[in-house]
Protein backbone atom coordinates (compact mmCIF):
# COMPACT_ATOMS: atom_id res chain seq x y z
CA UNK A 1 0.00 0.00 0.00
CA UNK A 2 1.12 3.04 -0.65
CA UNK A 3 1.90 5.58 2.08
CA UNK A 4 -1.15 7.41 3.47
CA UNK A 5 -1.97 10.76 2.46
CA UNK A 6 -2.80 13.29 4.94
CA UNK A 7 -6.16 14.07 5.42
CA UNK A 8 -7.09 18.17 6.15
CA UNK A 9 -10.41 18.26 5.01
CA UNK A 10 -13.36 19.20 8.03
CA UNK A 11 -16.29 17.37 7.70
CA UNK A 12 -18.47 20.47 8.95
CA UNK A 13 -17.50 22.45 6.00
CA UNK A 14 -17.09 20.16 3.41
CA UNK A 15 -20.88 19.72 4.33
CA UNK A 16 -21.86 23.09 4.18
CA UNK A 17 -20.18 22.83 0.55
CA UNK A 18 -22.63 20.17 -0.39
CA UNK A 19 -25.47 21.47 0.68
CA UNK A 20 -25.11 25.03 -0.29
CA UNK A 21 -26.17 24.20 -3.79
CA UNK A 22 -28.91 21.93 -2.95
CA UNK A 23 -31.76 23.41 -4.81
CA UNK A 24 -35.29 21.53 -4.21
CA UNK A 25 -32.31 17.58 -3.99
CA UNK A 26 -34.13 15.39 -1.26
CA UNK A 27 -30.89 14.29 1.26
CA UNK A 28 -31.08 11.25 3.63
CA UNK A 29 -28.32 10.99 6.32
CA UNK A 30 -27.22 7.71 8.10
CA UNK A 31 -26.73 7.56 11.78
CA UNK A 32 -25.23 9.37 13.01
CA UNK A 33 -22.47 11.72 12.69
CA UNK A 34 -23.84 12.99 9.35
CA UNK A 35 -27.05 13.37 10.69
CA UNK A 36 -25.54 15.93 13.28
CA UNK A 37 -23.32 17.68 10.38
CA UNK A 38 -26.27 17.85 7.65
CA UNK A 39 -28.55 19.91 11.26
CA UNK A 40 -25.14 21.75 11.77
CA UNK A 41 -25.21 23.11 7.54
CA UNK A 42 -28.83 24.10 8.18
CA UNK A 43 -32.36 22.33 9.08
CA UNK A 44 -33.94 21.60 6.01
CA UNK A 45 -37.80 19.95 5.29
CA UNK A 46 -35.77 17.97 2.69
CA UNK A 47 -33.59 16.20 4.76
CA UNK A 48 -34.49 13.26 5.82
CA UNK A 49 -33.08 12.57 9.26
CA UNK A 50 -31.89 9.06 9.99
CA UNK A 51 -31.36 8.44 13.97
CA UNK A 52 -31.29 4.58 13.83
CA UNK A 53 -31.24 1.66 11.02
CA UNK A 54 -27.86 1.42 11.36
CA UNK A 55 -26.50 -0.09 7.79
CA UNK A 56 -29.93 1.53 5.74
CA UNK A 57 -29.25 4.58 4.75
CA UNK A 58 -28.05 3.82 1.02
CA UNK A 59 -31.09 1.35 0.65
CA UNK A 60 -33.81 3.99 2.04
CA UNK A 61 -32.27 6.62 -0.38
CA UNK A 62 -32.99 4.27 -3.28
CA UNK A 63 -36.34 3.97 -2.32
CA UNK A 64 -36.71 7.22 -2.49
CA UNK A 65 -35.43 7.99 -5.58
CA UNK A 66 -37.23 5.30 -7.51
CA UNK A 67 -40.56 6.94 -5.84
CA UNK A 68 -38.95 10.30 -7.03
CA UNK A 69 -37.24 9.86 -10.42
CA UNK A 70 -37.81 13.80 -11.47
CA UNK A 71 -35.57 14.53 -7.87
CA UNK A 72 -32.10 14.32 -7.10
CA UNK A 73 -31.87 12.26 -4.34
CA UNK A 74 -28.54 12.56 -1.92
CA UNK A 75 -27.50 10.33 0.54
CA UNK A 76 -24.94 11.49 2.94
CA UNK A 77 -23.63 8.65 5.17
CA UNK A 78 -20.42 7.60 7.42
CA UNK A 79 -17.97 5.41 6.36
CA UNK A 80 -18.81 2.66 9.02
CA UNK A 81 -23.08 2.95 8.52
CA UNK A 82 -21.86 2.50 4.40
CA UNK A 83 -19.74 -0.54 5.49
CA UNK A 84 -23.10 -2.09 7.89
CA UNK A 85 -25.19 -1.90 4.73
CA UNK A 86 -22.46 -2.56 2.40
CA UNK A 87 -24.77 -5.32 -0.03
CA UNK A 88 -26.95 -2.48 -0.57
CA UNK A 89 -24.28 -1.34 -3.50
CA UNK A 90 -25.09 -4.24 -5.28
CA UNK A 91 -29.03 -3.38 -4.95
CA UNK A 92 -28.44 -0.08 -5.43
CA UNK A 93 -26.17 -0.28 -8.47
CA UNK A 94 -28.11 -3.35 -10.19
CA UNK A 95 -31.38 -0.79 -9.35
CA UNK A 96 -29.22 1.74 -11.24
CA UNK A 97 -31.28 5.02 -10.43
CA UNK A 98 -30.21 7.59 -12.68
CA UNK A 99 -30.94 10.45 -9.84
CA UNK A 100 -29.14 8.96 -6.68
CA UNK A 101 -25.82 10.42 -5.56
CA UNK A 102 -24.41 8.94 -1.92
CA UNK A 103 -21.84 10.78 -0.25
CA UNK A 104 -20.02 9.06 2.44
CA UNK A 105 -17.69 11.61 4.55
CA UNK A 106 -15.01 9.06 5.53
CA UNK A 107 -13.07 9.60 8.66
CA UNK A 108 -12.10 5.87 8.98
CA UNK A 109 -13.73 5.78 12.38
CA UNK A 110 -16.70 4.84 14.32
CA UNK A 111 -17.47 8.48 15.47
CA UNK A 112 -20.16 8.03 18.13
CA UNK A 113 -19.10 4.63 19.52
CA UNK A 114 -15.60 5.87 20.89
CA UNK A 115 -13.63 6.55 17.63
CA UNK A 116 -12.74 3.10 17.04
CA UNK A 117 -11.24 2.53 13.59
CA UNK A 118 -12.99 1.19 10.11
CA UNK A 119 -11.97 -0.77 7.37
CA UNK A 120 -11.36 2.26 5.47
CA UNK A 121 -8.20 3.04 7.16
CA UNK A 122 -6.95 -0.57 6.62
CA UNK A 123 -7.19 -0.29 2.93
CA UNK A 124 -11.00 -0.54 2.05
CA UNK A 125 -11.79 1.53 -0.77
CA UNK A 126 -15.68 2.41 -1.16
CA UNK A 127 -15.63 4.02 -4.26
CA UNK A 128 -13.61 1.26 -5.69
CA UNK A 129 -16.34 -1.55 -4.19
CA UNK A 130 -18.45 0.63 -5.50
CA UNK A 131 -17.43 1.13 -8.92
CA UNK A 132 -16.52 -2.76 -9.14
CA UNK A 133 -20.71 -2.93 -8.11
CA UNK A 134 -21.58 -0.84 -11.09
CA UNK A 135 -22.17 2.16 -9.84
CA UNK A 136 -22.09 5.14 -12.69
CA UNK A 137 -19.72 7.56 -11.47
CA UNK A 138 -17.38 6.89 -8.57
CA UNK A 139 -14.72 9.39 -6.78
CA UNK A 140 -12.47 10.26 -3.77
CA UNK A 141 -12.16 13.05 -2.64
CA UNK A 142 -8.89 14.19 -0.40
CA UNK A 143 -9.04 17.89 -0.64
CA UNK A 144 -11.17 20.97 -1.74
CA UNK A 145 -10.28 21.12 -5.63
CA UNK A 146 -11.76 17.85 -5.64
CA UNK A 147 -14.63 18.59 -3.80
CA UNK A 148 -15.29 21.46 -5.90
CA UNK A 149 -14.97 18.85 -8.85
CA UNK A 150 -17.29 16.33 -6.85
CA UNK A 151 -20.12 18.55 -6.69
CA UNK A 152 -21.28 18.45 -10.17
CA UNK A 153 -21.11 14.53 -9.74
CA UNK A 154 -23.70 14.74 -6.63
CA UNK A 155 -26.10 16.76 -8.15
CA UNK A 156 -26.10 16.67 -12.07
CA UNK A 157 -24.28 13.28 -13.55
CA UNK A 158 -26.41 10.25 -14.11
CA UNK A 159 -26.23 7.92 -11.33
CA UNK A 160 -25.97 5.96 -9.29
CA UNK A 161 -23.20 8.40 -8.21
CA UNK A 162 -20.83 7.29 -5.51
CA UNK A 163 -18.46 10.00 -3.82
CA UNK A 164 -15.89 9.27 -0.47
CA UNK A 165 -14.74 12.45 0.79
CA UNK A 166 -12.10 11.92 3.40
CA UNK A 167 -12.60 13.99 6.16
CA UNK A 168 -10.39 14.36 9.62
CA UNK A 169 -11.32 13.58 13.35
CA UNK A 170 -11.05 17.05 14.97
CA UNK A 171 -13.91 17.29 17.37
CA UNK A 172 -17.29 19.30 15.94
CA UNK A 173 -19.53 20.73 18.20
CA UNK A 174 -22.46 18.50 18.62
CA UNK A 175 -25.95 19.67 17.05
CA UNK A 176 -28.22 17.60 16.87
CA UNK A 177 -31.37 17.82 14.63
CA UNK A 178 -35.01 16.87 15.95
CA UNK A 179 -35.13 13.28 16.81
CA UNK A 180 -38.78 12.45 16.57
CA UNK A 181 -38.91 9.72 13.35
CA UNK A 182 -43.29 10.56 13.08
CA UNK A 183 -42.35 13.92 12.92
CA UNK A 184 -39.44 13.72 10.36
CA UNK A 185 -41.11 11.41 8.00
CA UNK A 186 -44.30 13.61 8.43
CA UNK A 187 -42.63 16.93 7.60
CA UNK A 188 -40.46 15.17 5.13
CA UNK A 189 -43.52 14.38 3.18
CA UNK A 190 -45.62 17.67 3.33
CA UNK A 191 -42.76 19.14 1.43
CA UNK A 192 -42.20 16.22 -0.84
CA UNK A 193 -45.74 15.19 -1.51
CA UNK A 194 -47.71 18.27 -0.50
CA UNK A 195 -51.61 17.66 -0.20
CA UNK A 196 -50.34 13.46 -0.80
CA UNK A 197 -48.54 13.98 2.00
CA UNK A 198 -51.51 12.35 4.10
CA UNK A 199 -53.27 9.95 2.04
CA UNK B 1 -51.73 -40.11 -0.79
CA UNK B 2 -52.80 -40.17 -4.67
CA UNK B 3 -55.64 -37.47 -4.28
CA UNK B 4 -52.98 -35.26 -2.09
CA UNK B 5 -50.25 -35.96 -4.89
CA UNK B 6 -52.58 -34.87 -7.19
CA UNK B 7 -53.52 -31.56 -5.69
CA UNK B 8 -50.18 -30.56 -5.26
CA UNK B 9 -49.20 -30.99 -8.90
CA UNK B 10 -52.11 -28.94 -9.94
CA UNK B 11 -50.29 -25.43 -10.50
CA UNK B 12 -51.49 -23.36 -7.31
CA UNK B 13 -53.87 -20.20 -8.20
CA UNK B 14 -52.43 -18.40 -5.08
CA UNK B 15 -49.25 -16.69 -6.53
CA UNK B 16 -51.37 -14.97 -9.23
CA UNK B 17 -53.88 -13.87 -6.29
CA UNK B 18 -51.57 -12.27 -4.73
CA UNK B 19 -50.01 -10.31 -7.44
CA UNK B 20 -53.31 -9.04 -8.57
CA UNK B 21 -54.20 -8.19 -4.66
CA UNK B 22 -50.89 -6.15 -5.23
CA UNK B 23 -51.82 -4.12 -7.64
CA UNK B 24 -55.71 -3.81 -6.00
CA UNK B 25 -53.31 -1.96 -3.15
CA UNK B 26 -51.79 0.30 -5.13
CA UNK B 27 -48.63 -1.27 -4.97
CA UNK B 28 -45.87 0.68 -6.52
CA UNK B 29 -42.46 -0.99 -5.58
CA UNK B 30 -41.94 -4.53 -4.55
CA UNK B 31 -38.75 -5.92 -3.41
CA UNK B 32 -37.34 -9.32 -3.29
CA UNK B 33 -34.96 -11.85 -1.33
CA UNK B 34 -35.89 -14.98 -3.91
CA UNK B 35 -37.93 -17.96 -2.34
CA UNK B 36 -38.97 -20.59 -4.05
CA UNK B 37 -42.41 -20.04 -2.94
CA UNK B 38 -42.48 -16.84 -4.53
CA UNK B 39 -41.01 -17.58 -7.49
CA UNK B 40 -43.81 -17.24 -9.93
CA UNK B 41 -45.36 -14.12 -8.07
CA UNK B 42 -41.55 -12.23 -8.48
CA UNK B 43 -42.02 -13.13 -12.10
CA UNK B 44 -45.36 -11.41 -12.50
CA UNK B 45 -43.71 -8.36 -10.83
CA UNK B 46 -40.78 -8.23 -13.20
CA UNK B 47 -42.72 -8.78 -16.12
CA UNK B 48 -45.07 -5.66 -15.08
CA UNK B 49 -44.30 -1.97 -16.20
CA UNK B 50 -45.97 -0.52 -13.61
CA UNK B 51 -44.19 -1.96 -10.70
CA UNK B 52 -40.62 -1.00 -9.93
CA UNK B 53 -39.11 -4.37 -8.36
CA UNK B 54 -35.92 -4.09 -6.69
CA UNK B 55 -34.31 -7.18 -6.30
CA UNK B 56 -32.06 -7.22 -2.71
CA UNK B 57 -28.94 -8.70 -0.92
CA UNK B 58 -30.46 -8.94 2.32
CA UNK B 59 -34.13 -8.70 3.97
CA UNK B 60 -33.43 -5.79 5.81
CA UNK B 61 -32.83 -3.43 3.00
CA UNK B 62 -36.10 -4.16 1.86
CA UNK B 63 -37.21 -2.70 5.17
CA UNK B 64 -35.34 0.31 4.20
CA UNK B 65 -36.01 0.52 1.14
CA UNK B 66 -39.87 0.55 1.92
CA UNK B 67 -39.58 3.17 4.22
CA UNK B 68 -37.39 5.25 1.22
CA UNK B 69 -40.41 4.66 -1.09
CA UNK B 70 -43.50 5.68 1.48
CA UNK B 71 -41.00 9.23 2.02
CA UNK B 72 -41.31 9.37 -1.45
CA UNK B 73 -45.39 8.60 -2.02
CA UNK B 74 -44.58 4.98 -2.87
CA UNK B 75 -46.33 2.28 -1.33
CA UNK B 76 -44.38 -1.12 -1.79
CA UNK B 77 -44.50 -4.81 -0.09
CA UNK B 78 -41.48 -6.88 0.48
CA UNK B 79 -41.00 -10.36 -0.63
CA UNK B 80 -38.63 -12.70 1.51
CA UNK B 81 -38.32 -16.68 3.10
CA UNK B 82 -38.86 -16.50 6.83
CA UNK B 83 -35.17 -17.67 7.30
CA UNK B 84 -34.86 -13.68 5.99
CA UNK B 85 -37.02 -11.91 8.86
CA UNK B 86 -34.26 -12.30 11.24
CA UNK B 87 -32.19 -10.13 9.19
CA UNK B 88 -34.87 -7.79 9.77
CA UNK B 89 -35.00 -7.48 12.88
CA UNK B 90 -32.92 -3.62 13.89
CA UNK B 91 -34.14 -2.12 10.53
CA UNK B 92 -38.02 -2.63 11.51
CA UNK B 93 -37.38 -0.14 14.51
CA UNK B 94 -37.15 2.76 11.58
CA UNK B 95 -40.57 1.87 10.48
CA UNK B 96 -41.73 1.61 14.37
CA UNK B 97 -40.22 4.64 15.01
CA UNK B 98 -41.54 7.25 11.45
CA UNK B 99 -44.98 5.41 11.92
CA UNK B 100 -44.58 4.10 8.45
CA UNK B 101 -46.62 1.56 6.69
CA UNK B 102 -44.35 -2.28 6.07
CA UNK B 103 -45.83 -4.52 4.06
CA UNK B 104 -44.13 -7.62 4.29
CA UNK B 105 -45.27 -11.23 2.59
CA UNK B 106 -43.57 -14.12 4.17
CA UNK B 107 -43.14 -17.56 2.89
CA UNK B 108 -42.61 -20.22 5.69
CA UNK B 109 -40.00 -22.86 5.84
CA UNK B 110 -39.35 -24.76 9.15
CA UNK B 111 -42.36 -26.47 9.71
CA UNK B 112 -44.76 -28.71 8.05
CA UNK B 113 -43.45 -31.03 6.47
CA UNK B 114 -40.08 -29.59 7.15
CA UNK B 115 -36.81 -31.68 5.47
CA UNK B 116 -33.98 -29.49 6.60
CA UNK B 117 -33.74 -29.26 10.26
CA UNK B 118 -31.63 -26.14 9.98
CA UNK B 119 -34.83 -23.91 8.98
CA UNK B 120 -36.32 -24.64 12.26
CA UNK B 121 -34.75 -22.96 14.57
CA UNK B 122 -36.12 -19.25 12.73
CA UNK B 123 -38.83 -20.62 10.93
CA UNK B 124 -40.41 -21.93 14.39
CA UNK B 125 -39.39 -18.43 15.80
CA UNK B 126 -40.36 -16.16 12.91
CA UNK B 127 -43.94 -14.58 14.52
CA UNK B 128 -42.46 -14.32 17.38
CA UNK B 129 -39.59 -12.09 15.92
CA UNK B 130 -41.83 -9.79 14.34
CA UNK B 131 -44.31 -9.89 16.95
CA UNK B 132 -41.62 -8.51 19.37
CA UNK B 133 -40.15 -5.96 16.61
CA UNK B 134 -43.42 -4.66 16.97
CA UNK B 135 -44.87 -5.89 13.58
CA UNK B 136 -48.90 -7.16 13.34
CA UNK B 137 -48.38 -10.78 12.04
CA UNK B 138 -51.52 -12.57 10.34
CA UNK B 139 -51.07 -16.09 9.45
CA UNK B 140 -52.72 -17.99 6.37
CA UNK B 141 -52.55 -22.04 5.67
CA UNK B 142 -55.08 -22.21 3.40
CA UNK B 143 -54.60 -21.19 -0.06
CA UNK B 144 -58.27 -19.79 -0.73
CA UNK B 145 -57.31 -17.04 2.10
CA UNK B 146 -54.65 -15.76 0.81
CA UNK B 147 -55.89 -13.01 -1.31
CA UNK B 148 -58.10 -11.59 1.27
CA UNK B 149 -55.61 -11.82 4.25
CA UNK B 150 -52.64 -9.88 1.93
CA UNK B 151 -55.44 -7.66 0.87
CA UNK B 152 -56.43 -6.76 4.94
CA UNK B 153 -53.03 -6.81 5.40
CA UNK B 154 -52.23 -4.13 2.84
CA UNK B 155 -55.14 -1.73 4.01
CA UNK B 156 -54.33 -1.94 7.82
CA UNK B 157 -50.73 -1.17 6.66
CA UNK B 158 -51.29 2.22 4.13
CA UNK B 159 -54.15 2.93 5.66
CA UNK B 160 -53.17 2.79 9.68
CA UNK B 161 -49.35 3.39 9.30
CA UNK B 162 -48.50 0.40 10.35
CA UNK B 163 -45.76 -2.85 9.70
CA UNK B 164 -47.79 -5.79 8.75
CA UNK B 165 -46.56 -8.93 7.66
CA UNK B 166 -48.37 -12.03 5.89
CA UNK B 167 -46.53 -15.40 7.16
CA UNK B 168 -47.84 -17.84 4.36
CA UNK B 169 -47.44 -21.30 5.70
CA UNK B 170 -45.28 -24.35 4.22
CA UNK B 171 -48.97 -25.81 4.24
CA UNK B 172 -50.01 -23.22 1.25
CA UNK B 173 -46.71 -23.51 -0.47
CA UNK B 174 -46.37 -27.53 -0.38
CA UNK B 175 -43.01 -28.73 0.88
CA UNK B 176 -39.75 -29.52 -0.96
CA UNK B 177 -40.32 -33.34 -1.75
CA UNK B 178 -35.96 -34.44 -1.38
CA UNK B 179 -36.87 -37.81 -2.96
CA UNK B 180 -37.02 -36.53 -6.29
Amino acid sequence: MAAKKKITLNRRDVVSRIVRDRGDMLMVTGLGSTTWDAAAAGDHPNNFYLWGGMGGALVTGLGLARAQPDRRVIVLTGDGEMLMGIGGLATTAVAAPANLAICVIDNQHYGETGMQETHTGHGVDLPGMAAAAGFAETATVWNKTELEAAIPLLYDTKGPVFVAVKVNTDAVPMILPMRDGTAIRARFRESVLRDRAHD
Amino acid sequence: MAAAKKKRAAAPTWPADIFRTLKDAGIAQVSYVPDAGHASLIKSCLADNHIKATRLTTEEEGVALSLGAWLGGDRSAVLMQSSGVGNCINMLSIIEETRSPLLMLVTMRGEWGEFNPWQIPMGQGTQKSLEDAGVIVYRVDDPDDVAETIYAASQLAFNSYRAVAVLIGQRVIGFKDWRK
